[in-house]
């Protein structure tokens, strides 16, 4: 356990020395407030239902931070440890691969959630954000959302066969999904037939679900969201379980 | 000379798909020595050693390290041996010190890393990120890593590829340090000097099997292989005023260069007198003796390359 906790806390330093992750991770979501909000302030508008700007987007870009976590950050720090040698010279400790391989899950958690607080600082004291779901709801689905995405990270690191496809080919696929998604633009501002395709992305019913929940809306009413995330998180699990690579 | 067996190795097989990286390989390592494996690249010695250290599952074949086996009881071998990878990296952020501390979180019972970094003369690069390292200070810090556990049994894999031929001979220094503190050291080298110079015995691989497995001295008798005798003359020179010596075999001559072959401690000097009696004016004596490189040579007809 000593390991784990080393090795967690040794991958935190990393991690906030590392400007990329930290920028995308902790910097990004907060600034896109500060620029959409010092141009649509936060007065409630019919147009997303009652809500603001702020109100709609604290959600969206913690769905923003939950993707870049698991597609972006994962899936490159993986591979990159693989292709490095890293993974196989810590499997050549007394360290057990699952304690190797949590120390990573750990530490995106934990600036994932570092992440959706700095969101909700800046959107309540710059913008007086408001919530109307249940906090324990919200944190539920946050941690559903996180470990989907996650597992999802897992399989591209485990298929995409070294770090430079690896980098490529995530970024390709995560950087139209956040404006296709709801999570980089409100899906209000997106026109009918591009909201239909938009419905076959992950990172959409992250987008919906962590709203939804938000406004103070029921479980009941997301049964499609929980159901496509826990989908992707045991099909992602089985996969990434068999074709997860130390080297 | 009956020492005890610290690593036994029967059979083993080892293929990645149509490819048999090792083949019924059969050996022993022994308590205290420096036991080096050489070999080209590819020839099985990196796979080899990772089926030893429990890395990698064994086609078949039997494998004991510490009279236990590396793949059912990984978990209590590890604690006990050292493995520096060959071409691993850490993290090009993470720093000297922290690199020991971490490693030193993952053991039951470790040294103290501060005089083991004084040791490996890494005390001033304590704060340096491992990005900022040169090629020798990074196989110091693998080789603290390696130590950090205090272990019985040591992998060094490629220990010296890439470093300049200085940086070479401190790491062999550090080698004979570390078998100094009772520590059996396995090396991987593709340098057939390095092995020649440190190991106590030797195993040649090729092509997935072991050639030949003897200490270098051995290895480089059982080839029978004659002495050379190399120098320049001046003007002309008849080569039948050597060859008729009783020490000298034959003499070749390219151009002013002379090569005198012969076996004996006495040859050298026979040489040298038969030249001063002739009056044959040379210059740039020298004397070659057979080297493990020629042991490959005369095992597989291949030079070794680097």
């Amino acid at each position: 356990m000593r390991g784990l906790w080393k090795l967690t806390w040794t991958e935190i330093k990393l991690f906030l020395r590392e400007p990329v992750s930290t920028f995308f991770t902790l910097i990004f979501a907060p600034m896109l407030l500060l620029l959409f909000g010092s141009i649509y302030g936060n007065e409630p508008s019919p147009f997303f239902n009652g809500k603001g700007t702020i109100d709609i987007s604290v959600p969206a870009y913690t769905a923003l931070i939950i993707g870049t976590s698991g597609m972006l950050s994962l899936t490159i720090n993986m591979s990159v440890y693989r292709e490095r040698g890293i993974l196989r010279r810590l499997q050549a400790t007394p360290l057990r691969p699952q304690a190797i391989l949590a120390a990573q899950v750990i530490v995106l958690f934990l600036m994932t959630i570092l992440g959706m607080a700095l969101l909700i600082i800046v959107g309540k004291a710059v913008y007086g954000l408001r919530f109307e779901g249940n906090p324990f709801s919200v944190l539920l689905a946050f941690v559903l959302s996180c470990l989907s995405f996650f597992s999802l990270g897992f399989v591209l690191a485990g298929l995409l066969p070294n770090a430079r496809t690896a980098q490529v080919v995530a970024m390709a696929l995560f950087y139209p999904m956040m404006f296709l998604s709801g999570a980089g633009l409100p899906l209000e501002l997106l026109p009918t037939t591009i909201r239909k395709f938009s419905n076959f992305l992950p990172l959409t019913h992250v987008v919906t679900l962590l709203r939804g929940l938000w406004a103070g809306e029921s479980w009941s009413k997301h049964l499609t969201e929980v159901g496509v995330l826990a989908a992707i998180l045991v099909v992602g699990v089985i996969v990434s379980a068999k074709t997860f690579r130390w080297e | 000379m009956e020492r005890k067996a610290i690593i036994q190795v029967g059979h083993l097989r080892k293929a990645y798909g149509p490819v048999v990286a090792v083949n019924d390989v059969s050996f022993q390592v022994h308590e205290g020595e420096i036991f080096g494996m050489v070999g080209p690249n590819g020839a099985g010695k990196t796979t080899t050693v990772e089926c030893i250290e429990g890395l990698r599952q064994p086609d078949s074949g039997r494998i004991q390290v510490l009279a236990l086996d590396p793949q059912r009881d990984a978990y209590a071998l590890r604690p006990r041996i050292g493995v520096q990878l060959q071409q691993s990296v850490l993290q090009d952020r993470l720093k000297v010190w922290e690199a020991l501390k971490l490693f030193a979180s993952f053991y039951p019972r470790v040294v103290d890393w501060r005089p083991l970094l004084e040791q490996l003369g890494l005390a001033d690069k304590r704060d340096a990120p491992f990005a900022k390292l040169s090629g020798g200070q990074k196989q110091r810090l693998f080789i603290a890593l390696s130590l950090i556990n205090d272990p019985e049994l040591v992998f060094l894999d490629e220990l010296t590829t890439g470093l300049d031929p200085q940086a070479r001979r401190a790491m062999w220094d550090l080698v004979r340090d570390i078998r100094q503190r009772g520590k059996t050291v396995f090396l991987i080298t593709h340098f057939m000097e390095e092995a020649e110079r440190l190991c106590d015995r030797v195993a040649i691989m090729d092509h997935g099997e072991i050639i030949a497995l003897d200490t270098p001295e051995n290895l480089i008798r059982s080839l029978a292989a004659e002495n050379r005798v190399v120098f320049n003359v001046e003007g002309a020179f008849d080569p039948q005023r050597l060859s008729g010596l009783p020490e000298v075999t034959h003499v070749e001559q390219i151009g002013e260069r002379v090569i005198a072959y012969g076996r004996g401690d006495r040859l050298v000097a026979s040489v040298v007198n038969g030249l001063a009696t002739s009056g044959v004016r040379y210059h740039d004596l020298r004397t070659e003796q057979p080297t493990l490189e020629d042991v490959f040579l005369a095992l597989t007809g291949r030079e070794m390359r680097e």
